[in-house]
């Protein structure tokens, strides 16, 4: 890794980093589990001046249930979402998300917190974010997903203002998630999440779709209506608008979308 | 006794010849694996040396400008700077261009001249255009991007057939045409009327995808230009690229020394010589200081030599019977811009696309096609998994209009005598091929697999079993055949074999390791040949300075050549010991026999051990005339190739909604003739077969059309498989041995990737035969799959199949 020269800051705590980091302006990123930034530094494509390291921030790595909702501190790595006891009752779909993260070394490093922040249309948990209305708590204020993933690794959030906590709600009923790749441990060419809410309400989310995370809402309108998983899958294939390329054509992307739909629902139960 | 059941299917007779042997044929673990695997290894970059200064290499975004002007002044004067050099520093100590061999074809077209640093044009992009050489990596990497670089972009030349059009811009400005060769080999007889009476004919396009090696282990440098040149480079083959780098430095091969340690994988990418092997040592003379080079990821996949990338248009006939009547190949091999120094090695391909039949007759033509991207290279297998894939599209194709099972027009059409002559001068030694299909067919229990896909069908499932057969060409090379073809050096390979007072022996061999357990399968053979115990033995390879002039590792010949060469100077030893045997013993030489270390003599009955004669060499009691030391040079120069073949069945399940392929079972039977490390020769299988795979579903190196620069260039987009993607193979032998070498031994380095791809694509094209889809190529990726299911002839929705019958 031979990225271009930084001056490296390990923050002691919240305050510090955001001390930090206004004093680093746009020239400053925040290093957290680095699965994401690293790479980009190694190759150059991202060149910041400054890093500030939070890795040390332990405060901010923790799994708590609160009011019916899930709070989970960002820097909670994907290795530990996968097995923590508390979301694995309560929101089975994030640990199952969590569990399929890169592989192995990936999941031991990669935070919650950075995928939110990193904000790329292929990162799952924008996608369960988006779909589950969750909550992401920065340094500054709360702001709902629907309001935080603006376009493609792109968010409201200031360059000294932190994602601290994501709020998700307890939601046990059944839930999947499919994501089709190429390779075990690639990005989703296309990902599509499902989740029976307990108030019966169906929420579909798609990753790697859009220029950012978005729902599914025509599969769910469809089955509220009372369609079946074909005839939802079909509704939200014909709504998407995937961007396509000449290594995946827009086309294919809309079939996945469509597969991917009616096997989810169909792994939920209807018919 | 040994521990063969790893690997199956041995046949008994063989289990007699091997019987008086005490290591080969033994599953040895590998002498070499705790080092390596515990982090104990040596690789270039790993090695410390003092006032060590750091290169980078400045190239081209391009795949093809006009080099208007470079300007270093800015990156010269960024902290840490020692020198950035560009083609008017390094041109002068340069006396000669990179080296282009014969490899196949005599007479090119043109063949443009290649030195290691570009001047006025550059011709892919990556081309090295200014060397920053700095006291850290960082530094140079930062002073790189100061480089001031002025281009001036041409068109550039990157679709083959496009090419070859009369009037196409052309790769190198000024050149004629962008032919490196066009060579026709005419039919033995005439084809157009064997082709206009036979009952069958079949027509497709069969395209071989360029692919990255990617080695773990990337290409690295070090070079110390002293009052001698030491250089550490990653390399399968030191001797040459010593022979090459000293000549064109005008340096005495005498004071160059080329190192290459442990060497992390190169699958045929790293025989060079590159750019680099000659840019790092002029740097070194210049700033007159060690420097190091270490490739990046991105650079290793941009300017590694690529494998494949080579598209055949075929036709084939056979009568009604099932007899193969005629093939005719046309073959278009992407060069890239400059030959690298293989040459016209793809020509392998039309050399062997016969496969393991009897063709009545066969045409090739042969194209070489210069392009804007970097050249194309031997990969794992080098024109025989592209010749094997094309043979066994065509037998399917033809089976499936013929509507006969595939496995037996396979079988109507087997070479069934040996040795065979072929129709490119080539001679197979020796072979069995219907046993091996038969072993492999019974072993999957093939009748069983064609019902369980009927049935599966009938549920809406798409399973396919593809065969691949092959025969493949390996133990490069004898030197009568090959010499032309190699700057007038025969293909033999060298061994020197030393047995100390002690009774130690080491072997230094000119072959390289670079992953594939020489240090083990040698000290089996040399162990055997001495009856010494293999405690004993050390094998030590890739050093110019304690080895003999080596062709090094490439081709499936370390074990057939360079195995040869070790035991053959261990036969030189025992000879020797035996001379100085008789001497101590006081009986004719004729008298003692030597067997299993032991020196008898038949008519006294009074023995000694070798570990007594070689103590007794250096000492002063010898024979009349005879010097001291035991010790022996050994050249093998093998009276042919060897011809190792197999046949290797998967089974495959294709989801027409996604397009995805699920290999479900992968078996292989190769017959490699004997084996000296059954365990070693299940690794090469299982690492071959999934190379083969990734090939066949994954791995492709795309250019773009117009621009001809890579699609990506991480390995977020070029897909090399991961263990994930392992897939599980059930390995098997038959064993035939050769009659070309004494160990009976044919080279199974390559043959898990040659009989592979063909496999899974017969495979999937089986799984796609109910709606009409007759080929695909590779990477079959879902989404090709899926685009292909989508234009089907027979369906115009994929849940809509043909019955088939």
């Amino acid at each position: 890794m031979i990225p271009s020269a930084f001056d490296y800051h390990v923050a002691t705590d919240v305050a510090d980093a955001e001390a930090h980091l206004r004093d680093g302006g746009d020239d400053a990123k925040v290093l957290a589990g680095g699965m994401s930034l690293i790479p980009l530094m190694k190759t150059r494509l991202v060149e910041p001046g400054l890093l500030v390291d939070i890795g040390k921030l332990d405060e901010l790595r923790y799994v708590r249930v609160h009011d019916e909702r899930l709070h989970i501190g960002a820097l909670t790595r994907h290795a530990d979402l996968a097995t923590n006891a508390v979301v694995r009752e309560n929101l089975p779909l994030l640990a199952k998300v969590a569990a399929e993260v890169g592989d192995a070394q990936v999941r031991a490093r990669g935070t919650i917190g950075g995928v939110i922040s990193h904000a790329d249309s292929a990162g799952d948990y924008c996608t369960v974010a988006i779909m589950l209305d969750a909550e992401i708590v920065t340094t500054r204020r709360r702001i709902l997903a629907a309001d935080f993933f603006l376009d493609f690794m792109t968010t409201p959030l200031e360059p000294d203002e932190l994602v601290t906590e994501v709020i998700f709600p307890v939601e046990k009923g059944p839930s999947e998630y499919l994501k089709f790749r190429r390779r075990r441990t690639d990005w989703a060419m296309v990902g599509l999440g499902v989740q029976r809410k307990s108030d019966g309400a169906l929420r579909v989310g798609l990753t790697n779709v859009a220029s950012r995370a978005i729902r599914g809402t025509a599969a769910e309108v469809a089955v509220g209506e009372g369609g079946d998983a074909a005839r939802a899958a079909a509704a939200l294939a014909d709504e998407v608008r995937p961007t396509g390329d000449a290594a995946v054509p827009a086309e294919y992307k809309k079939a996945l979308v469509r597969v991917l739909a009616e096997r989810a629902l169909r792994g939920l139960g209807l018919s | 006794m040994i521990a063969r059941d790893r690997v199956h299917g041995i046949r008994q007779d063989e289990e007699e010849t091997l019987s008086t042997q005490r290591y080969s044929g033994s599953s040895i673990r590998r002498l070499e694996d705790r080092r390596l695997i515990t982090g104990r290894g040596h690789y270039v970059d790993d090695i410390a040396i003092a006032n060590l200064a750091y290169a980078e290499i400045v190239r081209s975004p391009f795949a093809h400008a006009r080099v208007v002007s470079i300007d270093v002044e800015e990156a010269l004067s960024a902290p840490g700077v020692i020198a950035v050099l560009t083609a008017a520093d390094v041109l002068p100590h340069i006396h000669a261009s990179m080296p282009v061999i014969e490899c196949g074809i005599s007479d090119r077209h043109q063949t443009p001249t290649q030195y290691p640093i570009a001047e006025h044009e550059a011709v892919y992009e990556g081309e090295p255009l200014a060397v920053v050489v700095a006291e850290n990596r960082y530094a140079a990497a930062d002073a790189a991007a100061l480089v001031a670089i002025d281009l001036d972009p041409l068109p550039a030349v990157v679709d083959l057939d496009a090419a070859i059009e009369p009037g196409a811009p052309t790769v190198h400005d000024g050149a004629a045409d962008n032919i490196g060769w066009d060579v026709h080999f005419p039919p033995s007889g005439d084809i157009d009327a064997a082709f206009a009476e036979a009952a069958v004919v079949i027509k497709e396009r069969i395209v071989q995808q360029r692919v990255c090696a990617a080695s773990i282990e990337c290409r690295v440098v070090l070079a110390d230009y002293n009052d001698e040149l030491t250089v550490w480079h990653s390399s399968q083959m030191p001797h040459f690229n010593r022979l090459y780098v000293s000549e064109a430095l005008g340096l005495p091969e005498s004071k160059v020394r080329f190192i290459s340690p442990d060497v992390g994988g190169a699958f045929g990418s790293k025989m060079g010589p590159y750019a680099e092997d000659y840019l790092i040592p002029i740097a070194s003379k210049l700033v007159g200081r060690p420097v190091k080079w270490t490739e990046t990821r991105s650079e290793n996949l941009a300017t590694t030599s690529h494998g494949r990338g080579q598209v055949f248009d075929v036709e084939a006939a056979a009568s009604a019977e099932g007899k193969l009547l005629a093939l005719r190949v046309h073959q278009l091999a992407d060069i890239g811009a400059y030959f690298g120094r293989t040459g016209a090695n793809p020509v392998i391909s039309v050399h062997l696309s016969g496969g393991c039949y009897d063709w009545p007759m066969i045409e090739a033509r042969s194209i070489g096609v210069l392009t804007n991207k970097m050249w194309t290279g031997p990969y794992r297998g080098a024109g025989r998994p592209e010749a094997t894939h094309l043979a066994e599209r065509v037998m399917n194709l033809l089976a499936e209009k013929l509507d006969m099972d595939p496995v037996e027009l396979r079988r109507r059409n087997f070479i069934r005598e040996f040795p065979h002559k072929n129709h490119f001068g080539f001679t197979y030694d020796s072979g069995d091929y219907e046993t091996t299909l038969d072993k492999a067919l019974e072993l999957a229990n093939y009748a069983g697999l064609r019902r369980q896909q009927q049935e599966a069908r009938e549920q809406g499932r798409y399973i396919g079993i593809g065969i691949g057969s092959y025969v493949e060409i390996a133990g490069f090379g004898p030197s009568k055949m090959t010499a032309a073809n190699q700057d007038e050096i025969g293909l033999t390979e060298s061994a020197v074999v030393r047995v100390h007072p002690s009774g130690s022996v080491s072997v230094f061999a000119g072959t390289h390791s670079h992953g594939q357990g020489h240090a083990t399968a040698f000290a089996q053979i040399a162990a055997d040949a001495l009856g010494v115990s293999i405690d004993k033995v050390l094998v030590k390879e890739g050093d110019t300075a304690n080895t003999p002039f080596g062709h090094g590792t490439y081709g499936s010949r370390s074990v057939p050549v360079g195995g040869m060469a070790v035991y053959t100077a261990c036969q030189k030893v025992v000879d020797k010991g035996r001379r100085l045997a008789a001497h101590l013993l006081r009986v004719s030489v004729d008298d003692v026999e030597f067997q299993d270390g032991t020196y008898v003599a038949r008519s006294t009955g009074v023995a000694k051990q070798i570990g007594e004669i070689a103590f007794a060499a250096y000492n002063r009691n010898l024979p009349d005339g005879m010097e001291q030391g035991l010790e022996a040079v050994a050249f093998f120069d093998p009276p042919n190739f060897t011809w190792p073949f197999g046949t290797h069945i998967c089974v495959v399940e294709v989801d027409p909604d996604t397009g995805v392929t699920s290999i479900l079972r992968y078996l292989a039977v190769d017959d490699c003739g004997n084996v000296i490390n059954p365990m070693i020769v299940e690794g090469q299988i299982h690492g071959g077969v999934l190379q083969g795979v990734a090939q066949a579903l994954l791995e492709d190196v795309v250019y773009d059309p117009e621009s001809g620069q890579r699609a990506g260039g991480t390995f977020l987009d070029y897909l090399v498989p991961t263990i994930n993607e392992m897939v599980p193979t059930e390995v098997y032998h038959t064993v035939t041995p050769t009659p070309s070498n004494s160990l009976g031994v044919k080279g199974v380095g390559e043959a898990g990737t040659i009989a592979s791809s063909i496999a899974v694509i017969n495979a999937v094209c089986d799984a796609l035969k109910p709606f009409g889809i007759h080929h695909i190529d590779m990477p079959a990726s879902p989404q090709r799959i899926w685009l292909a299911l989508h234009d089907a002839p027979a369906a115009t929705a994929a849940k809509e199949p043909v019955p088939v019958g």
